[in-house]
C-alpha cells in the first residue's frame, strides 16, 4: 500500500496541493531531487529547514513539510543566516529564484558567500520573473525577450557560479531539471558540507520565458538542455556564460574547504580573548 | 553468484530489473516530462484527459519498466513515481 504514496508526499504539504506551479515548469522537478537527497542521506528532517523568498521559487518553503520560512522579497539569506546563527546544528536550506536571490537579494547573497555562512543556497535560474510576468532578469541572456526589453535584453547578465565562486562559496555547481540524478547527487554532497554551498538549477519557465522566447514548451526546453549541455566538472567558471539558445556548461565546479563564519568568529576570539571566550557552538564536524 | 539479493522464486532466466509505475491521474498537468525521458519507453500519453483537461500518462509496456524512477524525479506535480518489485518485496507475500 505504501508503494502507492509518491516518496514526496510526506515531505510536503499535501492540503496545499495542487501547486501553483505552471505545466511544464521545472520547480517541481528540483523539489523531487531535494526530497530525494532527503531520502539517500536519511537526514533527521527536524534538523533541516527550508528557507525562500517570493517568486514562484519561493513557493517551495510553503509547500515544503519541515520548519520553513517564506520571507520577504530577496531576504531569505539574511533570514537564513540568522537561523543558523541561532541553531547552529540546523542544517538551512536556501530555495530561491535568480530574480529574488540575485537581483533583489543580490548584496546578501555575495556577503553569505564573503563570510561563508554555513548554508545551502539552490538558485533556480528560469532567466526570468516568472510570477510578475516576464520582466527582464539580471540573469537573462543578451537578446532575451521580456516584457520590459520587448526589443531584447542589452545589459550583460550574472554568470552566477562564477559570481558565487569568486565571493568565496565553497561549493559551486550547475545542473539543469534534466540532470535530476547529478543534482540529487550534488545535493548529497552539500547536505553536510560546511559553508556557503551554491547550486545553480537551469529551469525552463514556459509561460513567462521560453513562451515569448519563442523557445517552444517545457518539453522543449528539456531536450534543449539534453541536447546542448556538456558536463565540465571543475570547468573556471569565468567560462560558463549562458547564451540565448547556446550550450549550457554544467558540472561541479567548485569544492574547496574554508572556515564557516561562526569557525572564523570562535577561532578569532578565542585568540584575542583566551580562556575568557566561551565558545559558542558552530554546529560543524570537521 | 556476483549479485546478491535476487533469489526469489520464479525469477526469469534474463536478469532483468522489474518495476511498477503508479499514476496520480488528477495530478498531472501533462507536461510529458515522464513519457519523454522513461529510459524503457514505458509511458505514453492517454487520449482521454483528466478532469482539469491534461492528457496524462498511461503505462503502455508495462513489462519494459525496470522501476529507475526517473519519472518521480522528473515529475514536477508529483503525479508519477516508479518503484522496484522483485527481489526481495515479495518476501512478506
Amino acid at each position: 500500500m505504501s508503494q502507492h504514496v509518491n516518496p514526496v508526499e510526506p515531505f510536503l504539504r499535501m492540503e496545499r496541493m495542487p501547486h501553483i506551479w505552471c505545466p511544464g515548469c521545472g520547480i517541481g522537478t528540483v523539489v523531487n531531487c531535494f526530497v530525494r537527497a532527503l531520502l539517500k542521506t536519511q537526514v533527521d528532517i527536524d534538523k533541516v529547514s527550508v528557507v525562500s523568498g517570493i517568486g514562484c521559487t519561493g513557493r517551495i518553503a510553503g509547500y515544503f513539510r519541515a520548519d520553513s520560512f517564506h520571507t520577504t522579497h530577496g531576504r531569505s539569506i539574511p533570514f537564513a543566516t540568522g537561523l543558523k546563527m541561532a541553531n547552529p546544528e540546523l542544517s538551512v536550506w536556501n530555495f530561491s529564484g535568480d530574480g529574488d536571490l540575485i537581483a533583489i537579494g543580490g548584496n546578501h547573497f555575495i556577503h553569505a558567500a564573503r563570510r561563508n555562512a554555513d548554508l545551502k543556497v539552490v538558485c533556480v535560474n528560469n532567466f526570468t520573473y516568472g510570477m510578475t510576468g516576464g520582466q527582464v532578469a539580471p540573469t537573462a541572456p543578451l537578446h532575451s525577450l521580456a516584457t520590459t526589453a520587448p526589443y531584447g535584453a542589452f545589459e550583460r547578465p550574472f554568470n552566477l557560479p562564477f559570481l558565487a565562486d569568486s565571493s568565496g562559496a565553497v561549493y559551486v555547481a550547475r545542473w539543469t531539471t534534466f540532470h535530476v540524478r547529478q543534482l540529487v547527487k550534488s545535493m548529497e554532497e552539500i547536505m553536510h558540507k560546511p559553508g556557503f554551498c551554491f547550486i545553480e538549477v537551469i529551469a525552463p519557465c514556459p509561460t513567462a520565458y521560453l513562451r515569448r522566447n519563442r523557445l517552444g514548451d517545457g518539453l522543449e526546453a528539456m531536450r534543449h538542455y539534453k541536447q546542448s549541455s556538456k558536463v565540465v566538472h571543475g570547468a573556471d567558471t569565468r567560462s560558463v556564460d549562458i547564451e540565448l539558445g547556446g550550450p549550457i556548461v554544467v558540472g561541479k565546479f567548485v569544492d574547496r574547504d574554508r572556515p564557516t563564519t561562526l569557525e572564523a568568529m570562535r577561532d578569532e576570539l578565542h585568540k584575542s580573548l583566551g580562556d575568557k571566550y566561551v565558545p559558542y557552538p558552530t554546529g560543524v564536524q570537521r | 553468484m556476483a549479485t546478491a539479493g535476487r533469489d526469489g522464486e520464479g525469477a526469469p532466466p534474463r536478469r532483468r530489473l522489474r518495476g511498477e509505475v503508479f499514476i496520480h491521474r488528477e495530478r498531472c498537468k501533462g507536461c510529458a516530462f515522464c513519457v519523454e525521458f522513461c529510459p524503457s519507453q514505458a509511458l505514453a500519453l492517454d487520449k482521454a484527459f483528466n478532469r482539469k483537461g491534461y492528457h496524462p500518462p498511461v503505462v503502455v509496456k508495462a513489462e519494459a519498466c525496470n522501476g529507475c524512477d526517473l519519472c518521480g524525479m522528473y515529475c514536477p506535480d508529483f503525479a508519477i513515481h516508479g518503484v522496484r518489485v522483485g527481489a526481495g518485496v515479495d518476501d512478506e507475500g
